[in-house]
């Protein structure tokens, strides 16, 4: 078993299918959420806290809080 | 997170409603709404417009969420498809065109002005009160009958899927926020393959 590595909630988004209207930025504690080039939201992982909120938010509902291996 | 001065655009955008009732030459000032994120998208290649800017998507967050007018709950899988969203960006285009067709038969005196502003494509309102004659050319006054229109019946679709569905469902589908955001991945792609 490798000790190093841990599981950590992570919002992972569907970027295909994004529409890059940017609700989830504003909602983002951790400022963690940008829209990157208008096309599509980009997490960084090393700040999102995986609490959901912009999951909620998306009127698309392309963004799923999911287990990440780091 | 700090409010900043942007973050208060659904005043304006409730503003613009209220104002198009009284005087509906203030329907012009909708072309805003058009060229400005067009703008951004072009030049700046990004949808800050949507991002920030945009008063509508403000207004519907402000009802859906905090007014809780909203049930929250998903949109439909197919309103959300690429399919729905560019086909709904042609109709719109075309129900545009028609419009501006309208606004030149008028100004050729083919057709008389109609004061009247048409909800959902199809239901003919009277609007009389909120024209006063004289001022402008009747094309003019046309063409802020059609903008009206335009603005009224999105209005309207926005308010209704937020009601069903989440609070800003109106942007998963709005013509604009598909329109900017394809010019976006145009530039994106050019400027990739210029790099190379």
């Amino acid at each position: 078993m490798n000790l190093t590595r841990k599981k950590s909630r992570k919002a992972v988004v569907a970027q295909e299918d994004c529409v890059a209207c940017g609700c989830c930025v504003k909602v983002c504690p951790t400022y963690s959420i940008r829209v990157k080039n208008g096309i599509a939201a980009e997490v960084d992982w090393d700040k999102c806290v995986g609490c959901g909120r912009c999951a909620r938010e998306c009127p698309a509902s392309i963004i799923e809080i999911k287990e990440a291996e780091l | 997170m700090k409010k900043q001065w942007y973050d208060y655009l659904w005043i304006v955008s409730l503003a613009y409603l209220i104002l198009g009732f009284f005087n509906i030459l203030f329907a012009w000032l909708g072309l805003l709404c058009f060229f400005i994120p067009l703008i951004i998208a072009v030049i700046g290649g990004n949808k800050a417009y949507c991002n920030r800017y945009c008063g509508r998507g403000q207004l519907l967050g402000l009802l859906g969420g905090r007014f809780g007018l909203s049930r929250k709950r998903d949109l439909p899988r197919w309103v959300r498809s690429k399919g729905f969203r560019y086909g709904f960006l042609i109709f719109f285009f075309i129900m545009f065109f028609q419009m501006l067709w309208n606004t030149y038969l008028v100004f050729a005196g083919v057709q008389n002005l109609r004061q009247m502003v048409t909800l959902l494509w199809t239901f003919r309102l009277p609007w009389h009160w909120a024209y006063h004659g004289g001022a402008v050319a009747p094309w003019a006054a046309q063409f802020a009958f059609g903008f009206y229109s335009v603005m009224l019946t999105s209005t309207l679709l926005g308010l209704i899927t937020m009601v069903f569905f989440k609070p800003r469902s109106w942007c998963v589908y709005c013509p604009m926020g598909t329109m900017t955001q394809l010019i976006c991945r145009v530039k994106h792609k050019k400027e990739r393959l210029d790099y190379r």
